[in-house]
């Protein structure tokens, strides 16, 4: 049994806006999912009833969206598409059978979860337009303060489009959690901030080569 | 609103997978408002402010003859008037409607609605919101064609016209029927009020109205609240009654498909998850890759 080196990956303020995002955004899943189909409506009863179900949703889901701006602004660069990430799409069979020496060095994210990343920015936007048109409480508000009003058609198109956004990000979540799952000793990035040296030697060595460069020069260790 | 408790069977009950029965068309109740002999008193407002006990608030006169503005969660009918300059006929008609839900037999709230039993639909056809299981999240008010539910800012429930529920599950017609002086709004079985407006209908064609007809529009499989126009042709003139209207596709569209091409998208996202753990494995770090880093840390070829 070999010593493990240990590698920064997420600082505290990093990890502590995640998990303001993921609590959000469990809770705006599961009081959304009660009231898009009737046989997930028992699943209000975890806000005491559907009334508060309707009367948090819209709150949590300004939390969402100002703390997914924070996490936004924190890995957008790091998230800027390389010509590596199209090769790694293309060899998606390699990384679904867990054969990453067929896939070239990984920076600090690989396309895989670059494209979670876009996918939920994209998403939440779109979540959070759609939702201010279906959250009557704001309106007087909005139509005082913006000059925002809108039509009933507006309304129906917006549900259209909220339940659809939100199937998507469920899955896109999925997908997410999923991944954090299966590649293990990823979940300790995003609860003590850190990973094994041999995590990043097997998922992303590029990123690892950076690490251990800047720490070689003294230099602090960025996110 | 658990004083109304009718003697009436439900047929429809919102977000419930109940089976549906076909309404009995001998059970089926029709208000008709035969809008050539309304007056535009008002009588059948006060009436529905009477019996059902609201008062809404007065508001500002903006000079015109509809009062208050428009529907609200303490308004449920509303007399509309709408002044009608007819140049084909070089005259100005004053077009008085009494607005309010038109009980939909199929029902675009009750549709929408998110609540199990908060939108309910009686054996008889009278379409009635529950406020004890309403959630207040406006569904209904986008499932509605005819733009009636309102959201009460008091008490975060929806409101509108029950048709007299109450009254009628104990024999009696409608309060607003029962105020009419004019006889303009008729209370009956549905095939007596259609035969009352075929009458009606015909009366007036010999008295010039050539386009009178019955709004009992098909696009939501026939109404029990219907009207006698003059203008049959034309209901838009009538205060933006609408000519064709039907549950929006959009609203059928979310309701319809996307309800059950979302649970499924889920369930198979999950469904792949945990087949994909079961076929590949975890992946996990190896005593290699460790060494490997240790390696790199310290410098080392590796």
């Amino acid at each position: 049994m070999s010593d493990k080196t240990y590698v920064k990956r997420y600082s505290a303020l990093a990890r502590a806006n995640h998990w303001v995002t993921a609590i959000s955004l469990v809770l705006l899943a599961i009081s959304g999912m009660a009231l898009f189909h009737p046989s997930l409506y028992f699943l209000s009863g975890l806000f005491g009833g559907g009334a508060n179900a309707r009367e948090f949703h819209p709150w949590i889901g300004l939390v969402l969206a100002i703390s997914f701006l924070g996490l936004f602004f924190r890995f957008w660069r790091l998230n800027l598409w390389e010509r590596t990430d199209n090769v790694w799409l293309s060899r998606l069979r390699s990384v679904l059978a867990g054969r990453e020496e067929d896939l070239p060095e990984i920076g600090k994210y690989n396309a895989g979860q670059k494209m979670v990343f876009w996918f939920m920015s994209i998403l939440i936007v779109v979540l959070f337009l759609s939702g201010v048109v279906l959250w009557d409480d704001s309106h007087e508000w909005l139509a005082a303060n913006l000059g925002l009003s809108f039509t009933i058609e507006q309304s129906r198109i917006a549900v259209l489009v909220h339940a659809i956004a939100a199937v998507i990000a469920i899955v896109v979540w999925i997908v997410h959690v999923y991944a954090a799952i299966w590649v293990k000793g990823t979940l300790s990035a995003m609860i003590r901030g850190k990973v094994t040296g041999g995590w990043g030697w097997r998922h992303h060595r590029r990123w690892l080569r950076e690490e251990f460069g800047k720490g070689a020069k003294g230099t602090p260790p960025a996110e | 609103m658990s004083y109304i408790n009718p003697k009436l069977d439900l047929v429809r009950r919102s977000a419930s997978s109940d089976p549906e029965p076909a309404l009995a068309p001998g059970d089926q109740v029709a208000k008709l408002i035969d809008i050539s002999k309304c007056i535009g008193c008002k009588a059948c407002q006060v009436a529905c402010m009477e019996w059902n006990e609201l008062r809404q608030e007065p508001e500002e006169n903006v000079g015109v003859y509809d009062n208050p503005a428009d529907l609200n969660p303490d308004t449920w009918t509303l007399m509309r008037f709408t002044e009608y300059e007819n140049t084909a006929e070089d005259r100005l008609e004053w077009l008085i409607r009494k607005d309010g839900c038109m009980h939909c037999t199929d029902p675009g709230c009750l549709k929408a609605c998110p609540a199990p039993g908060a939108i309910v639909q009686y054996s008889n056809g009278i379409v009635d919101f529950n406020s004890e299981a309403c959630i207040g999240c406006g569904y209904c008010v986008k499932g509605c064609p005819f733009n009636i539910p309102r959201i009460s800012k008091a008490d975060n429930k929806a409101y509108k016209c029950t048709l007299c529920s109450d009254r009628v599950a104990e024999g009696m017609g409608p309060a607003c029927a029962k105020a009419c002086p004019t006889k303009a709004i008729t209370f009956g079985s549905k095939a007596d009020m259609v035969t009352l407006a075929a009458e009606r209908v015909e009366d007036l064609k010999e008295r010039g109205y050539a386009r009178a007809g019955l709004y009992d529009p098909p696009g939501v499989n026939g109404t029990h609240v219907m009207y006698v126009l003059h203008h049959a042709d034309q209901p838009s003139l009538y205060a933006g009654l609408p000519d064709n209207p039907r549950i929006s596709p959009i609203v059928e569209t979310w309701k319809g498909v996307t309800k059950y091409a979302g649970l499924l998208a889920i369930g198979a996202a999950a469904a792949v998850g945990l087949g994909h753990y079961f076929m590949a494995g975890p992946n996990e770090v190896s005593d290699h890759d460790e060494d490997a880093a240790r390696k790199l840390k310290e410098g080392r070829d590796v």
